[in-house]
């Protein structure tokens, strides 16, 4: 933990460095008879950013800091799994919207969590797997008429059934 | 005594039957937009405009007006059941909201939050119908450095009463704002920090997409992580004994709160450009402020809760003042209301208090009513928010992450940010195992769009001379708090420091 505070500090004072160098593009200087330039508030902010990095540096280094006090690991092993294993199953979620739309994917993410991660009988998995993606798309294309992603091509000939349905 | 025969008047009409359906349609679809992350008042009442032109134009705001009623008060639930808020407004909800509902008493939190709402609304109607002119005319004087001292105010009271770690939280707050100013700048219409170039940036960080992925995603992959997936969710029964004895708990450890919620959500609901969102951070901070023990506060104090809650349902009355007197929306959610009144061939302005009254006063009839209907709605469904609450862990997470996902790609459309999302919900859980607080970034980030331009229209009116804030009348006395606010933990800081020394000579 120790080590994660202060590698953390650093990266947020490169992002910081970052953020002013992008924000520079702009003008961040006062602009007569136009008032500040656009650059100068997230210049000067990130500037700000900076100089916080450089006090949480400054508490780490004098041990004020309950994270920089503490022994514990920043991720154990148990905690680096379950991360990778959730965020993965995010990651992919998010990834197969784009081929598979976002209602296939969310079956899929609903399958891998509930039945892989979580364990529950299959006939619980599989009502909720199919449930959940039926209510959304009731909620979503049939009252709100908001469209959520199709994926590719393929898929097209399933969703002009179902909008015949709704519509 | 006219205003009288004149509410009457309204209330009858708001009575009506198909008044009377829409209204309950209206407020029970509005609970259910509201609770939804991703949707709020704006995207229900939006959403929905077009299907109102089948009714006549009164009964159609009445109905818009009730969804943004019902809204209002969804926005709660989630804040509350999942900890991610339903709607910027309900930011502040989840402070309290969430930390009761961990410690099994979310039925409390729902009951307070319902009743908050309750009163908040009804309090700032009768407002509305008594001082509707004067109100207006105080507000309108606001100008850009009045508005910005609000805001440095805002920030202020996180840093001198947040009591988490100072460089911490300020960072914070800059992150926000800095993540607020991507996408273009708004005076001279350039591109700003469009990093590496992805055209996705041009169009700025919504606010909802870091909202959703510090509560939606980081929370909950924090909760993973340090529970080791043990916590079965809240055991929380629920009955009418329950409900009863909640909202006496409720109401007695919140009713000053409840009170101040009104007042400040009523005239920060009214300040153009300001709306719900700041009038219910703003209640917190100043609930939290007077409080005789503030330490009590983000760990499920049932005031934090019925503060914002309160300060919401006000400010959306609030808002509809300067729509109605001036024709100038006060929210987001009332400029499209006035688009559609617009679109029904009414002009908003002074002149449709004498040229329609029926329409004004069965609108204003009808808050009394929706707010009478959103109450008990609210109240019937909540043992079903409850039921929510008792699933397993491994069925709720994956039910969150879903609507998660699904409510960032809602607000904006764009695949793009729910890949953001995504890598804030993983620097979220970062940044919060190394208690960095991130609420404040959330705040800043909704707040930004407003105070950037008012700081620099604000420098522009005293050609750069930053005294403008100090040597108004308004703006004045609300920068000089917000200073003594942000030097406090230095103040804290030095005494602490003599003490330990005295401490240390003595012994």
């Amino acid at each position: 933990m120790r080590f994660a505070e202060i590698f953390t500090a650093g990266l947020l004072a490169l992002l910081s460095i970052y953020l002013m160098w992008k924000s520079a593009e702009l003008d961040i200087g006062y602009i007569k008879g136009e008032g500040p330039g656009g650059g100068a508030w997230p210049f000067w902010l990130s500037g700000l950013m900076l100089i916080c990095t450089g006090f949480i540096a400054f508490n780490w280094v004098k041990r004020v800091s309950p994270p920089s006090r503490s022994d514990q690991p920043f991720l154990d092993s148990y905690s680096l799994r379950m991360v990778l294993l959730v965020g993965g199953g995010l990651f992919g979620f998010i990834a197969l919207t784009g081929i598979i739309s976002m209602y296939g994917a969310m079956v899929i993410f609903l399958l891998y969590y509930l039945k892989f991660l979580g364990r529950h009988s299959w006939s619980l998995t599989l009502v909720l797997s199919v449930g959940i993606p039926i209510i959304f798309f009731i909620f979503f294309e049939a009252l709100m008429r908001i469209t959520l992603p199709k994926g590719l091509n393929f898929t097209e000939p399933f969703y002009n059934y179902l909008n015949t349905l709704i519509y | 005594m006219e205003i009288l025969a004149n509410l009457s008047d309204g209330i009858w009409l708001s009575l009506q039957p198909i008044n009377l359906i829409l209204i309950l349609i209206g407020v029970t679809l509005g609970l259910f937009i509201g609770a939804m992350p991703g949707l709020g008042s704006v995207n229900g009442v939006a959403i929905l405009l077009p299907i109102t032109f089948l009714v006549p134009p009164s009964s159609a705001i009445i109905f818009l007006a009730a969804i943004y009623y019902g809204a209002m008060y969804g926005g709660a639930i989630s804040s509350i059941t999942l900890g991610i808020p339903g709607a910027s407004t309900a930011v502040a909800t989840t402070f309290d909201g969430r930390p009761l509902a961990l410690k099994g008493r979310a039925s409390l939190a729902l009951v307070t939050a319902a009743l908050a709402s309750f009163i908040g609304g009804s309090i700032s109607v009768v407002l509305f119908t008594g001082f509707a002119p004067l109100l207006a005319s105080v507000a309108l004087s606001f100008g850009p450095p009045e508005i910005f001292a609000l805001m440095l105010l805002a920030f202020a009271t996180f840093v001198g009463l947040g009591g988490d770690d100072i460089p911490k939280t300020v960072f914070s707050i800059c992150l926000g704002l800095v993540f607020a100013a991507v996408g273009f700048d708004e005076i001279s219409g350039e591109p700003r920090l469009v990093f590496f170039g992805i055209t996705g940036f041009l169009h700025g960080i919504n606010f909802l997409v870091l909202a959703i992925g510090v509560y939606g995603i980081g929370e909950m992959l924090w909760t993973i992580e340090t529970t080791r997936g043990k916590i079965t969710s809240t055991e929380a029964k629920m009955s009418f004994k329950g409900i009863i004895a909640d909202s006496k708990e409720g109401m007695k450890r919140g009713w000053r709160q409840t009170l101040i919620g009104s007042g400040i959500g009523f005239f920060v609901g009214i300040l153009p450009a300001a709306g719900a969102t700041p009038g219910s951070l703003m209640s917190y901070s100043v609930a939290k402020m007077t409080a005789k023990n503030p330490k009590e506060y983000g760990q499920g104090h049932p005031g934090g809760i019925a503060a914002p809650e309160a300060a919401n349902n006000a400010a959306s009355t609030g808002s509809m003042l300067p729509m109605l007197t001036l024709g100038i929306p006060g929210s987001p959610t009332t400029a499209i209301l006035l688009g559609g009144m617009v679109i029904w061939g009414l002009t908003p302005g002074p002149r449709m208090f004498t040229d329609q009254p029926e329409f004004v006063w069965g609108l204003i009839g009808s808050f009394y009513v929706s707010n009478v209907f959103a109450l008990v709605v609210n109240l019937a469904f909540i043992p079903l928010f409850i039921w929510m609450l008792r699933m397993p862990f491994t069925v709720l997470a994956p039910l969150i992450f879903v609507l998660s996902v699904v409510g960032g790609y809602a607000a904006t459309r764009d695949m793009h940010d729910v890949w953001l999302m995504l890598v804030f919900g993983l620097g979220a859980m970062a940044l919060r195992k190394l208690d960095y607080p991130l609420a404040p970034a959330v705040l800043a980030i909704v707040l930004g769009p407003i105070a950037e331009p008012t700081l620099r229209q604000s420098l522009l009116l005293s050609s750069g001379d930053p005294a403008i804030f100090l040597n108004r009348p308004i703006a004045g006395p609300i920068t000089l708090v917000a200073i003594v606010l942000i030097l406090m933990p230095l103040v804290k800081f030095l005494r602490d420091k003599l003490r330990g020394n005295r401490a240390g000579t003595a012994t």
